[in-house]
């Protein structure tokens, strides 16, 4: 087992290395020039290559890769003398668009995507696999049929539809919350009452257009585990339906579930775009879109780049890891 | 003297099997055939029998190079066929051909029946005499079906008549060898002497040569000429029918006999029984020596160290044993 | 003396979309302790279905039985038809036990054997996780498993098919019931692995004194171990009788096609096997009369041509001989070859 993980942890770490460079090498491709976009309209040459300079972009591309990488591990220092920043380690970089170090920029976003995509993930869960459960125990009843509507609405309305009209019909309509307050961030630890307000409708945004697949998806894995042998053996023994269920169908058919749901948490970590657009949250998402769509603030889009495709990465070992754990055929021996 | 139609010598096909994670070498080899010897003349049935992962539907494959052999030698009709690329064994395929264990997976479902047997014309890029059309419905008249029915899919057919389509895909372009794969396992028992006579009807009328692969031996015994006891890989026992069934001389083939149920209550009660301990090794990891000595009651260190050849033991019976059984009377 | 289970009349039957299939029809008989029935039959004849009623184990919702199934049990006879689920589902596992065709999928991938066959035994006992792992290595050294006390720990993927099954017949024999219910369990096993099954099966059979269900379409193996046998067709008994009456005294054309049509290894004389023509009937649409005159080649030789419009019983030709077939005594003799 040992050997197992570090075989995969150091796999992780080659993946992470080549994604990483790959980021540098697509955006050293483009036609964007990046120092050009740092300072809006009242910009002169000189301000833009001197700007050119600090952000480093005067080196070639593998030297640039270089000191990325190094200030990951130690800091790194923008400019010299008076017009010095530094930005401590882990340092991703400096945006000069928004005049901070990015890594800051980052912690401060995070805890919204984190409380978005925790919260969502708990209620698709348990809204999804329920409902799946349901659907497949009283297969072709209504229970189904009616849950075949919800899979339908969710899994063809776009969140950028469903969230707006949350908005605007539910969440304002009936006063749940108001416009000024939209996306207000109140720490879980201090205002849970607030942190719950602000987030409760982007919850539920979300957590509509995921759950419908889950819930398909558990209904099938349901009705096909029911079928199998060892259900009819549980029958033989003398269990009765609601153990059978509970302690053999279930652990048959949600396993699968997990590797799913790992993944699909993970890239919601990356930040939630459109969700976090409609609701005015100042999380991951909106920081990445508004890089890349207003700014072309190449530092931030790089390391939200990264810190994507990390949590993406490291959720496959964990969740290959928790797998190997329920289904004992896929341990190594 | 007649020219055996097949003739192996020495065939072996190991299959890599990989072990490990993203970073590690392939490791491990399954042996499925491991050293077999074979000839069948014209006209001849050679039984080929033991119990999985024997390899003995493996051999029938890798004869009619549908798997490409390790090691070893493959004659068909005197020729050596054994490297030929696919597309030289194109022609030759005409010649050899198969029938299949499981008649619902082995017939395209979205075929008919006239477009499943009209391929084998279609690919050789041979017109019959008389017309393809006339040509299907006479193959399914002999095999015992329905020429009118040339027009429908497997799925109407019942699993007897599905393997009756296989054998007239099979004989369609008048083959001299034919490797029927437990044609008759997936069947009803009473369907089973159906096509077991028709095969026997076939091999007369056509002359054909069959390499009968399966693994009860009852049919085995009925339909072949000689018979080939396999084991992990390799031969145990070649022998007449006769001769290995009143005298088997490998521990391996007795114990595999006595193990055969007879529809006879008194004889069935009455019979020793000699049962084997243990499991079947698994072909990654074969035993050292005599495959067969874990599981062989008189094993002795010999067994365990020295593979034993395959001799010949009297006319027509050879044996890879190195304590052979006492010859019967 | 009432056997340990009495079946009489039992009829079921299912809708399909091609229309009702009448599954098995009228099937009567009984097993006692220490005795083998075997079940003979082919695909569509209806074996299994008269055990899984019995076990409770057919689809409650869509399947229209009558008849009766008695288990005499000790507390008192109770009919396993009849009685609401909830009391048949408390037998299954401790009076009666059924073991079925694939050994390779019949085990809870995710759970160690200990855990399955403990949990058996708790259904029934009181004891908590440790005692019930004692009682899966008893029941795993009983049934033959080397290194018990290791292998109960692993996982079913682990064992080879022969072992799983030797695991099955552990877990259905774990609370000692009174009757076994076996559906082809040798069928998906290597010969010489189903000759150690089997010799398993007789060795519990004596240590538990058990009603012994052995439901498979091999007559080799029913001649090895069946005290007495029901032949079906088409759902229905056909011939019921004592084993040795079955096999040298058939009184059934299709038990004597049968006979004929099976290759035997020990006839060596290159005789030609006698098949049965045609295929076995499809149970939506029985025919009127007897169910098996399509393929009877003995049919014209009954006058009147009774076999086409009046379905035979299951009559008594012989002492607890039952055939279902309206040739004589002379006729049979002669379809028998002279026998």
């Amino acid at each position: 087992m040992l050997k197992y993980l570090v075989k995969r942890i150091s796999a992780t770490i080659v993946v992470l290395t080549l994604i990483s460079m790959s980021v540098f090498l697509i955006f050293d491709v483009l036609p964007m020039d990046p120092a050009r976009l740092t300072c809006g309209k009242s910009c002169s040459p000189a301000i833009v290559e001197g700007n050119r300079h600090r952000l480093g972009l005067d080196v070639p591309v593998q030297v640039q890769y270089g000191r990325w990488v190094k200030g990951l591990f130690v800091g790194r220092t923008y400019g010299e003398g008076q017009a010095e920043i530094v930005c401590s380690a882990p340092a991703f970089g400096y945006s000069f668009n928004r005049h901070e170090c990015v890594t800051d920029l980052l912690k401060a976003a995070f805890p919204i995507t984190l409380s978005l995509a925790l919260g969502s993930f708990v209620l698709w869960l348990l809204v999804g696999v329920s409902l799946g459960i349901v659907a497949a125990r009283f297969k072709n009843r209504w229970p189904d049929r009616l849950s075949n509507v919800f899979v339908l609405v969710g899994t063809s309305l776009p969140t950028f539809i469903s969230g707006i009209l949350i908005l605007l019909f539910v969440a304002l309509k009936f006063g749940f919350i108001n416009a000024i307050d939209l996306g207000k961030w109140h720490s879980p630890f201090t205002d849970p009452i607030g942190w719950l307000n602000t987030f409760i409708f982007p919850w539920i945004t979300l957590a509509l257009a995921y759950a419908a697949t889950y819930t398909r998806f558990t209904r099938s894995n349901v009705i096909e585990t029911s079928s199998e042998d060892y259900i009819r053996t549980a029958r033989a023994k003398g269990l009765s339906e609601k153990a059978i269920l509970r302690k053999h169908t279930l652990r048959a058919a949600l396993a699968p579930i997990v590797t799913i749901a790992g993944l699909d948490f993970a890239g919601l970590l990356g930040g939630a775009i459109i969700t976090e657009g409609i609701f005015n949250l100042p999380g991951l998402g909106r920081l990445s879109i508004r890089a890349v769509l207003n700014d072309y603030d190449l530092p931030v889009i790089v390391a939200t780049t990264m810190l994507a495709a990390t949590f993406v990465v490291v959720m496959n070992l964990v969740v290959d890891i928790l797998y190997a754990y329920i289904d004992p055929r896929v341990r190594v021996a | 003297m007649t020219q055996p139609i097949l003739k192996i010598t020495g065939l072996k096909k190991h299959f890599p099997v990989s072990t490990g994670g993203v970073f590690s070498k392939g490791k491990g080899v399954v042996k499925a055939v491991d050293g077999v010897d074979l000839e069948i003349f014209p006209g001849q049935t050679i039984g080929l029998v033991g119990e999985s992962g024997c390899g003995k539907t493996t051999v029938g494959r890798t004869v009619l190079k549908l798997y490409e052999p390790t090691a070893g030698t493959i004659e068909f009709n005197g020729e050596d066929i054994t490297k030929l690329t696919p597309k030289q064994m194109k022609p030759r395929r005409s010649q050899m051909q198969m029938i299949f264990q499981d008649p619902f997976a082995s017939l395209n479902p979205r075929q008919t029946v006239g477009t499943l047997i009209g391929n084998t014309f279609d690919i050789q890029g041979i017109t019959p005499e008389g017309g393809k059309t006339e040509e299907i419905q006479r193959l399914m008249k002999r095999v015992g079906l329905n020429p009118e029915h040339i027009n429908r899919y497997p799925h109407e057919f019942s699993g007897g008549q599905r393997q009756r389509i296989g054998v007239a895909r099979a004989i369609a372009l008048k083959p001299k060898l034919i490797v029927a794969d437990e044609p008759v396992s997936a069947l009803d028992v009473s369907i089973q002497a159906q096509v077991v006579n028709l095969l026997e009807d076939l091999q007369e009328e056509f002359n054909l040569s069959y390499l009968f692969v399966a693994h009860d031996l009852s049919v085995v015994q009925h339909i072949s000429d000689r018979v080939v006891v396999m084991y992990l890989g390799k031969v145990m026992e070649d022998a007449d029918k006769k001769d290995l069934f009143l005298n088997p001389r490998h521990p391996y083939t007795r114990a595999l006999l006595s193990a055969v149920p007879v529809p006879d209550p008194k004889i069935g009660r009455a019979r020793e029984r000699i049962i084997l301990q243990g499991d079947l090794p698994s072909p990654v990891n074969p035993p050292a020596g005599c495959v067969f000595n874990t599981r062989c009651w008189k094993a002795q260190d010999k067994c365990r160290t020295e593979v034993p050849e395959l001799v010949q033991i009297s006319a027509g019976h050879k044996l890879a044993c190195h304590f052979p059984e006492p010859a019967s009377a | 003396m009432s056997a340990f289970l009495e079946v009489k009349n039992l009829n079921v039957s299912f809708p399909t979309e091609d229309g009702l299939v009448q599954a098995s029809n009228d099937i009567s008989f009984s097993v006692d302790r220490g005795e083998t029935l075997a079940v003979v039959g082919e695909s569509g004849s209806g074996k299994s279905v008269t055990s899984l009623a019995v076990m409770g184990l057919h689809n409650r919702k869509s399947t229209n039985i009558s008849g009766s199934a008695f288990l005499n049990l000790e507390s008192g006879p109770i009919d396993v038809i009849s009685a609401p689920e909830e009391q048949v589902r408390r037998l299954r596992g401790k009076s009666m036990s059924m073991i079925f065709q694939d050994p390779m999928s019949a085990l809870h991938p995710y759970y160690s054997i200990g855990d399955q066959l403990s949990e058996a035994w708790r259904l029934y006992n009181d004891g908590d996780k440790k005692a019930g792992f004692k009682r899966a290595t008893e029941m795993l050294e009983l049934v033959g498993i080397p290194d018990a006390s290791k292998r109960v720990k692993e996982f079913p993927h682990q064992f080879s098919g022969g072992m799983r099954q030797r695991v099955m017949i552990a877990m259905a024999l774990i609370n000692n019931p009174a009757l076994l219910i076996a559906d082809e369990p040798t069928t998906a096993l290597d010969v010489t692995v189903q000759s150690q099954i089997l010799q398993l099966l007789k060795d519990m059979q004596k240590e538990f004194n058990m009603a012994v269900i052995l439901i498979t379409h091999d007559l080799g193996v029913v001649a090895e171990v069946a005290d007495r046998v029901n032949v079906m067709y088409a759902g229905k008994i056909v011939e019921q009788g004592v084993a040795d009456g079955i096999y040298y005294h058939a009184d059934h054309p299709y038990t004597i096609g049968l006979l004929n049509s099976i290759p035997r290894v020990d006839q060596l004389d290159g005789k030609r096997l006698i098949a049965i023509p045609g295929q076995p009937p499809s149970l939506i649409n029985l025919p009127q009369g007897c169910s098996f005159r399509s393929r009877c080649t003995f049919a014209d030789q009954v006058a009147g041509n009774l076999c086409a419009t009046v379905a035979p019983t299951l009559d008594e030709k012989d002492s607890a001989h039952f055939s279902r077939c309206h040739l004589t005594e002379k006729q049979l003799v002669a379809a028998r070859g002279g026998k």
